[in-house]
């Protein structure tokens, strides 16, 4: 046996040489295009020192573009957990026709181009849109506003809980909430006590990332808000508008929180996949 | 059966109606109101915006960045995921939860560092400038950018089945006189490739509308380096609704009827590889 298994390994595994290239070649890929690209923002923003940087970063407009993005974060990720549980609650505890059609439909927002996202409400409710003409008259202003923002954002960040629920719900099946309501808990009761705590670490990473993607939401939210500086510019705007401005420090520094963030999204995956082996072990 | 099931748990009607009330309201309401809107044009307004020598070169630069950077992502996707399975090394661990950094990033920042990195003074672009290739500002920066967006979607594929592979059926390749080589060529490749099919598409898909990681690094030149959602985007600009409207319809449908057709071969591919 031991004879046979050391021969094994010996066909079953590259000669040291091309692992190293195979590693290597791996490693040069992802350092051009991941790893160059994360540094190069803390370095930009760095590059002046952390005086500059720390000025940038409690500019007033600056701290008006976080405090947007803030509130639209705020609104858009609360309702697309409602509707991530909503959905993956039907999707996953039931079988009815047409569930793969209402799954397409959910993942529609990532095949649309988050321009044509926001154009979208630009249709609807821009002053030549459908309902542009009604929306003047009673003085509603959606579009370049944050009425319009929070709703491009919504748009564009809805599947993400919900595609992050629904395998886990499937895989882990309804026997457990059968049984609690075989013994007498109520529909509510039995969601509170079973459902939500065993999806309690999907549930966690689905939040966090479909709430680093309302906070840097670029593309339709740049369609909808109408640049209104310190009003409706959230912070991948003043990125974008410093940077045109060729004020690289001050657009690095905005985008180092935002890259901050990002990084933290990638921990919280990190624990909550931990979470879910050891539970799964 | 349905029924039944239905009755033991509670709450599918609540759920189900909250779920088509907010699917109708913020994405299917809205959709419509593009193909409302594109249906007051004249078929020749229409086919006019639509043929415009810059929207089809806007629209064949989409569609072959896309394509380039899914392949890139397709070859070295491969490559990552098989060296963080099968090979151990310091900072795996670091790689591999890095490998989901475009997921969580957001674009305009890509955009800027990728931009600062690739610009002839920038620290990638001055090792090429000197060699007469420019890669901001070019379509080639538009790769570049489609690349860092579609990493993960490869990688993370291709990885679960990768690690469930029966390693036994290796070793029986490698005990009947298969070389390593033809090992991997002729037993695991195969095996990947419906995940690896699967990565591409949805890398090619999320390149295709993509905007905030390119606009800065494209250069943006008319017929150029001008990618379909910055026409739209400059169409909306001037005001010029019908044009954009008309432009986003055509690259909608495309986009989502290509999706399908990927979709149902892979799914057809892997059920070949099931069943076999």
């Amino acid at each position: 046996m031991i004879e046979g298994g050391g021969t094994q390994t010996r066909h079953l595994d590259e000669p040291a040489a091309v692992r190293w290239l195979l590693i290597g070649s791996a490693l040069v890929f992802l350092a051009l295009f991941l790893f160059l690209p994360l540094l190069v923002v803390f370095v930009n923003a760095l590059s002046e020192g952390a005086a500059v940087y720390a000025a940038s970063v409690l500019d007033p407009v600056a701290l008006a573009a976080i405090r947007l993005t803030l509130i639209t974060a705020a609104i858009a990720v609360p309702l697309n957990l409602l509707f991530g549980l909503a959905a993956a609650w039907v999707i996953a505890k039931y079988d009815f026709p047409g569930r793969n059609l209402l799954m397409t439909l959910i993942d529609i927002p990532f095949s649309v181009s988050p321009v044509i996202s926001g154009m979208l409400f630009v249709l609807l409710f821009g002053a030549h849109g459908l309902a542009g003409a009604w929306l003047a008259d009673h003085d509603i202003k959606i579009i370049f506003a944050l009425p319009g923002i929070v709703l491009a954002t919504t748009f564009v960040t809805s599947p993400f809980v919900a595609r992050e629920l629904i395998p886990l719900m499937r895989s882990q099946g309804s026997e457990e909430e059968e049984a609690a309501m075989t013994l007498g808990a109520g529909g509510w009761q039995t969601f509170f006590r079973i459902s939500l705590p065993k999806i309690r670490w999907g549930l966690l990473y689905g939040v966090v990332l479909c709430n680093a993607r309302a906070m840097g939401e670029f593309g339709a939210v740049s369609v909808v808000s109408g640049h209104v500086r310190g009003m409706t510019d959230t912070m991948p705007l003043q990125v974008v508008i410093l940077y045109n401005e060729y004020d690289f420090v001050g657009a690095f520094a905005v985008a180092s929180l935002l890259t901050f963030l990002a990084i933290v999204t990638l921990v919280v995956k990190k624990l909550v996949e931990r979470q879910q082996g050891s539970a799964e072990a | 059966m349905a029924s039944r099931r239905r009755g033991v748990l509670p709450g599918f009607g609540l759920a189900m109606g909250f779920t088509l009330t907010y699917l109708s309201l913020l994405i299917l309401i809205p959709l419509s109101t593009l193909i409302l809107k594109t249906a007051t044009m004249s078929l020749s307004g229409f086919w006019a915006a639509v043929t415009a020598p810059r929207t089809l070169a806007a629209y064949r630069l989409s569609f072959l960045a896309a394509m380039a950077g899914a392949l890139i992502n397709g070859v070295f996707g491969l490559l990552v995921a098989w060296v963080l399975e099968r090979y151990r090394f310091p900072g795996r661990r670091i790689v591999d939860g890095l490998v989901d950094l475009p997921f969580a990033l957001p674009t305009a920042v890509a955009g800027i560092a990728l931009t600062s990195l690739y610009a002839g003074s920038g620290w990638i672009g001055r090792l090429f400038e000197p060699h007469g290739v420019k890669i901001a500002y070019t379509p080639l920066g538009v790769v570049v950018a489609l690349t860092f967006v579609g990493l993960p979607f490869v990688v993370r594929t291709v990885q679960p089945v990768l690690r469930d592979l029966d390693r036994q059926v290796e070793d029986a390749a490698a005990s009947l006189g298969a070389s390593r080589l033809q090992t991997v060529t002729r037993i695991i490749l195969p095996e990947l490739m419906p995940a690896a099919l699967t990565g591409i598409v949805l890398a090619f898909a999320r390149g295709l509308g993509e905007y905030g990681s390119v606009i800065f690094i494209a250069g943006n030149l008319p017929m150029k380096s001008e990618i379909t959602p910055l026409l739209i985007m400059i169409k909306l600009e001037q005001y010029d609704m019908p044009g954009a409207t008309a432009i986003a319809l055509v690259f909608l449908v495309a986009s989502f009827s290509l999706l399908l057709v990927v979709n149902l071969l892979s799914s057809r591919l892997s059920r070949r590889m099931v069943t076999r």
